[in-house]
């Protein structure tokens, strides 16, 4: 392997040919502070853009200085990372970053969890000397997402997950000079766009530019209605996630305590989306074994590979780009729909509770959720099955707001009938859960034997797409896995061509899952982080007695008691969906 | 323009004396001999030692050997390369891209060719603004009259190499004539610089290899290589050889296209080319290098041009773009103009750059407008210093040297306008001061008629008064006084 010698900061280094001076500083100790720049590791994923001009060092011999994200280092080289000149520099390029920015940081969502905020502090900066015009920009809200463009800073990490990651396309540079900043095209409002409402550019904004629509104040009304039943559920990915707001390491379990803050918060029932998530596997398993029958007698119309639609974002992100297909996709509800849905029916009518003065939230990792649950076909009368969803960050802010000290909280459970779940319905909070949650369950009812081993290994890592085949007694089910929509992308593609040899295929908008949902904690560009929950979420599994979604004793109850039989016609009509061309 | 024995037609040596639309015209003036000998004599690597020998650099304003260039790119390896002619042309009132191309286009296809045969690219593409509709017009007869001939397509000169031009149209955007900008608009993006390395050479149009060179770059290839790498080298200074078009502009008798060999003074150019200063006025200033270029003052007259004297004294050669100011010329308020044009095409995508020079340019606005305080000034240079040094682009780097080089060569100026409140030039409408001289006036009361916005008063036959307050300076009462009785300060 070639290698290159030079010195950062007079210590001497040999780092590998390739590398930048920002990562070879990295590995030193020497932190160089960076703006646009964002890489998550194992992911592929890296903005680059080297625009901010935060990073510039010295190096020896050159006439300007030298973004050290982009620059590569080569032999001999001498760098200074903090020299007078650089430090010079950095602090006006920071100081004229910050005079085209509102200094609204008091009342900002992002404050407390801003990079430029903490840059700022970081580099000293004490006053703004080279004062004048600010850009304004009009306000878009949309159903999950608003956009505060005055506080854009131009990193284009937002352009860059829209465009490369998720392949969708709406945001991207406008405008020249002073005036350029990251819109949709033709500053067209976010509502008019295809955006999926993944909230992946909300996820890696490094300012309050982009934030998601809160829904906090809806919630704390909604509890303090003496006439309403409130209840709640919480997405599998947030248990592995809510720590990290309350200062534990990243990967950290908290489902009991996030129970007990619900309590405290006064919800009236605390459940699982993990429950509704086992149902999800009941529907969408049985959904499988139909088609697959089906094709295996030879139906030549039989829709396969059948893809998977928990996900709202990629729910919306077919109906724009691939609606000749909307007949692939399963049909069933994601696990919070389908929650709403058997809440205000089942659960209301064995409570006897009105629907109308029955409330669900949501807690959710995910700002799509937000949008879903506003859709027409999730309505009874107008009345929505879910009525707000909140990201794990607004509970966190809820739980703040509370008084409730989180780490001092008694670990508790959730309440019955809906908040029992198996470990199948926990891994869904991670890219290839829901296929190995569904595999557990159809390979039982299909082949009628117990499963040797529950871990599919196969099914699980990191990797944008993946595929495994599991031998269905004696059939090879050809497995996919995409995250990230850009991968999903590719897997339609070949789906279309004729190409795919897949007969089920995983979908989740967000990179890792939703455990990188675009609701949950930010993780700073750090993609330790993500594999840590995803760890958390295959430790919670393990950790469950019961991790197959047709042995949970609730979800057999509610068959008998109420549904009937998987994709009965009940079942189709409460926990199933449709799909719409939106070109 | 005077045909002056000071001028030396290389790149322009056809302009004017050939039909640029009859391919023949060209060939009777040695037109594609030179690629016919490449192809049928020369090995690329002999045809690059050629140009390498001439120390030809490039005229796109930055000033990099071509003979070098094109080695870096002919090494790069790849299935598929690229040859590209930069047309974009962006500096205000620069426009020798343009007459090569309208006056001579055969000669930039012939340089292509020769340099596609170089590199080892069999395509080549003219990036050109869309508002150059003759140039592409006559651009577009001369392909397929050399495709007609056999001069581009397949086998040229039976030599089995291919080659041919397609044309790609410019928004217009100055940024897109910076080559990586220029790179990304051709491939449908946004037009954008990014890093370099990687250089086009390695990495450009497509990801494959890419050598951009500028028209007047190109055009003196066929010439250098009919007449040879020692005839070439033979004409310049030391390390800026050949030739170099200017187009001379502004307050001087003789405007227009001029080329000149390297090593000509400002001086020669500007008063035995130029005419001299036009109405007899002083001679104050000559800007160079385009939007970005710097000012130079009279102790620059007997400077040599050529690429390195002109950085050395604070400007730059660029593409060519020669104004010369007189003493009328207010230098804060020629700073402040070339500010308003960077200002407006810079592409925004760095901080410096974006905001920098928006912040520049309120600065020398609040000058201009009789705000300015002293302190101003040294912040104008910190802050243009900053700039330089961490933007992105060359178009950030160089958009603070007017800013600089006026405040270098013209510090008084600066101080008049904050310190006393004066513009010397008279240019600076904030800090004008019109008044009536009492002795002087005869209470005509033509200019209480005529004021625009009623600050003047008076009765009729008795001196008039100007209202400060109220006076927009549009300097009507000044024109319209028979007397003179109105003074201006
Ligand atoms: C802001 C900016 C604008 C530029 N505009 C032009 C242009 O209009 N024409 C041109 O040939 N080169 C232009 N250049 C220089 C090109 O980037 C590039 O260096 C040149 O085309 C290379 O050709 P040459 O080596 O023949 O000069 C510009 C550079 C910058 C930074
Ligand atoms: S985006 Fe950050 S810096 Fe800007 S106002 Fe909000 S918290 Fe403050
Ligand atoms: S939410 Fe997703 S699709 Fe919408 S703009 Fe953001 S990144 Fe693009
Ligand atoms: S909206 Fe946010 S992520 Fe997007 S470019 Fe602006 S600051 Fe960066
Ligand atoms: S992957 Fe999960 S968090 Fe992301 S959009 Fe889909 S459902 Fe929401
Ligand atoms: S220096 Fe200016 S023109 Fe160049 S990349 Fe930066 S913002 Fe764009």
């Amino acid at each position: 392997m070639d290698t290159v010698q030079l010195t950062i900061d007079n210590k001497p280094i040999v780092v590998k040919k390739g590398t930048t001076i920002l990562e070879a500083a990295k590995g030193i100790g020497i932190h160089i502070p960076t703006l646009c720049h964002m890489k998550l590791d194992d992911l592929n994923i890296e903005n680059k853009p080297g625009g901010c001009r935060i990073c510039i060092v010295e190096v020896q011999g050159r006439r300007n200085l030298a973004p050290a994200c982009c620059t590569e280092v080569s032999d001999g080289m001498v760098v200074n990372s903090h020299s007078i000149r650089v430090v010079n520099a950095r602090q006006t390029v920071m100081e004229l970053i910050l005079s085209d920015h509102p200094s609204d940081c008091l009342i900002c969502p992002k404050s407390g969890n801003c990079d430029l905020q903490s840059l700022a502090h970081q580099l000293g900066i004490r006053e703004i000397h080279y004062k004048g015009e600010q850009s304004t920009y009009r306000e878009d809200t949309s159903p999950a997402i608003i956009r505060d463009i005055d506080k854009c800073i131009m990193c284009r990490r937002c352009e860059m997950m829209c465009n490369e990651v998720q392949t969708v396309g709406v945001l991207s540079a406008i405008n020249r000079g002073f005036n350029a900043v990251v819109s949709p095209a033709f500053e067209m409002n976010l509502d008019h766009s295809v955006c999926t409402y993944c909230g992946q550019c909300v996820a890696v904004c490094p300012t309050g530019a982009l934030t998601e629509v809160n829904h906090t104040s809806k919630v704390i009304r909604a509890l303090s209605d003496p006439s309403k039943t409130v209840i709640v559920q919480t997405a599998p990915a947030v248990r592995a996630a809510l720590g990290e707001e309350f200062g534990y390491e990243a990967g950290t379990l908290v489902t009991g305590k996030l129970v007990s803050a619900l309590r405290r918060l006064g919800f009236d029932y605390v459940f699982d989306t993990d429950f509704a998530a086992d149902l999800t596997i009941m529907e969408e398993g049985t959904e499988l074994l139909n088609r697959l029958s089906k094709y295996l007698e030879g139906d030549k119309d039989v829709k396969l590979p059948i893809l998977t639609s928990c996900c709202p974002a990629w729910v919306k992100f077919f109906e724009h780009q691939f609606p000749q297909m909307k007949e692939i996709p399963s049909t069933a509800r994601s696990p919070q729909q389908m929650f709403g849905s058997i809440a205000k029916s089942y659960f209301a009518e064995k409570m006897n509770i009105k629907r109308e003065d029955l409330v669900v939230v949501s807690i959710m990792p995910c700002v799509a959720k937000k949008y879903e649950c506003g859709r027409d076909e999730f309505k009874v009368n107008g009345n929505p099955d879910v009525d707000y969803a909140v990201t794990t960050r607004e509970l966190a802010s809820l739980i703040k707001l509370a008084n409730i000290e989180f780490t001092k909280l008694p670990d508790e459970n959730f309440d019955n009938p809906l908040g029992e779940s198996t470990g199948a319905g926990v891994i869904f909070g991670t890219t290839g859960g829901v296929i190995e949650a569904a595999v557990r369950t159809a390979y039982e009812l299909y082949t009628k034997k117990s499963l040797p081993r529950l871990d599919f290994d196969e099914l699980r890592g990191m990797e944008g797409i993946r595929h495994a085949t599991i031998d269905f007694n004696g059939f090879p089910l050809n497995i996919g896995i995409a995250h990230g929509l850009g991968n999903a992308r590719k897997l339609l593609e070949k789906i279309e061509a004729g190409e795919s040899e897949f007969h089920a295929i995983e979908i989740m908008s967000c990179p890792g899952g939703c455990i990188g949902g675009g609701g949950q904690p930010y993780h700073h560009g750090n993609a330790e982080i993500l594999k840590k929950r995803q760890m958390a979420i295959y430790r919670e599994d393990k950790n469950k007695t019961l991790r197959k979604s047709h042995e949970n004793p609730y979800i057999i109850k509610l068959y008998e008691e109420y549904l009937g039989k998987p994709m009965s016609e009940k079942a189709h009509s409460l926990l199933h969906t449709e799909y719409f061309d939106r070109t | 323009m005077n045909d002056n024995k000071k001028q030396l037609r290389i790149a322009l040596r056809n302009c004017g004396f050939i039909n640029p639309e009859i391919i023949d015209d060209y060939i009777s003036r040695d037109g594609y001999m030179a690629l016919g000998k490449c192809l049928t004599e020369h090995t690329p690597e002999e045809t690059i030692k050629e140009i390498k020998d001439s120390g030809l650099r490039g005229r796109g304003g930055g000033g990099f050997p071509t003979g070098l260039k094109w080695e870096i790119t002919r090494k790069s390896e790849s299935d598929q390369k690229y040859v590209v002619c930069n047309a974009d042309e962006g500096d205000p009132g620069a426009f020798m891209d343009r007459s090569i191309l309208e006056g001579d286009p055969h000669s930039v296809i012939e340089a292509m060719a020769i340099c596609g045969y170089c590199i080892g690219a069999d395509k080549g593409l003219v990036y050109i603004r869309a508002e150059y509709p003759l140039a592409i017009e006559r651009l577009q007869i001369a392909l397929s009259q050399a495709r007609e001939y056999g001069l581009l397509g397949e086998n040229i000169f039976r030599s089995g190499f291919n080659f041919d031009i397609e044309i790609r149209f410019g928004a217009g955007a100055f940024v897109c004539g910076e080559e990586t900008a220029l790179i990304h608009s051709m491939e449908g993006l946004r037009g954008e610089p990014t890093f370099k390395p990687p250089f086009p050479s390695v990495s450009g149009y497509l990801g494959k290899p890419t050598n951009v060179n500028n028209v007047e770059t190109f055009a003196n290839i066929p010439a250098i290589l009919n007449k040879g790498a020692a005839w070439f080298s033979s004409i310049g200074t030391e390390k800026s050889k050949g030739t170099k078009v200017f187009a001379l502009a502004g307050k001087i008798n003789n405007v227009g296209l001029i080329e000149v060999p390297m090593g000509t003074t400002l001086r020669e150019v500007i008063y035995e080319i130029g005419g001299g200063i036009r109405d007899g006025k002083k001679f104050k200033s000559v800007q160079t290098g385009g939007p970005s270029g710097g000012c130079l003052t009279t102790d620059f007259l007997d400077t040599p041009i050529d690429y390195d004297n002109l950085i050395d004294a604070g400007s730059m050669m660029g593409s060519g773009g020669m104004i010369v100011m007189d003493e009328d010329d207010c230098m804060v308020a020629i700073a402040k103009f070339y500010l308003e044009f960077t200002l407006e095409e810079s592409c925004g995508k760095c901080s410096p750059c974006r905001i920098g020079n928006k912040r520049l340019h309120e600065i020398l606005d609040k000058i201009t407008s009789g705000r300015g305080e002293f302190q101003d000034i040294e912040r104008l240079q910190l802050l243009s210093q900053v700039i330089k040094d961490t933007s992105l682009c060359g178009l950030g780097q160089t958009s603070p040297n007017p800013v600089l080089s006026t405040i270098a060569n013209f510090e008084d100026e600066y101080l008049a306008h904050v310190n006393e409140g004066k513009c010397p030039a008279g240019q600076c409408k904030a800090l004008l001061k019109y008044e009536i001289i009492e002795d002087l006036c005869t209470g005509c009361t033509l200019c209480f008629r005529n004021c625009p916005v009623g600050a003047i008063s008076g009765e009729r036959r008795q001196p008039h008064y100007i209202d400060q307050s109220l006076c927009i300076k549009c300097g009507v009462c000044y024109e319209k006084c028979k007397f003179n009785a109105i003074t201006l300060s």
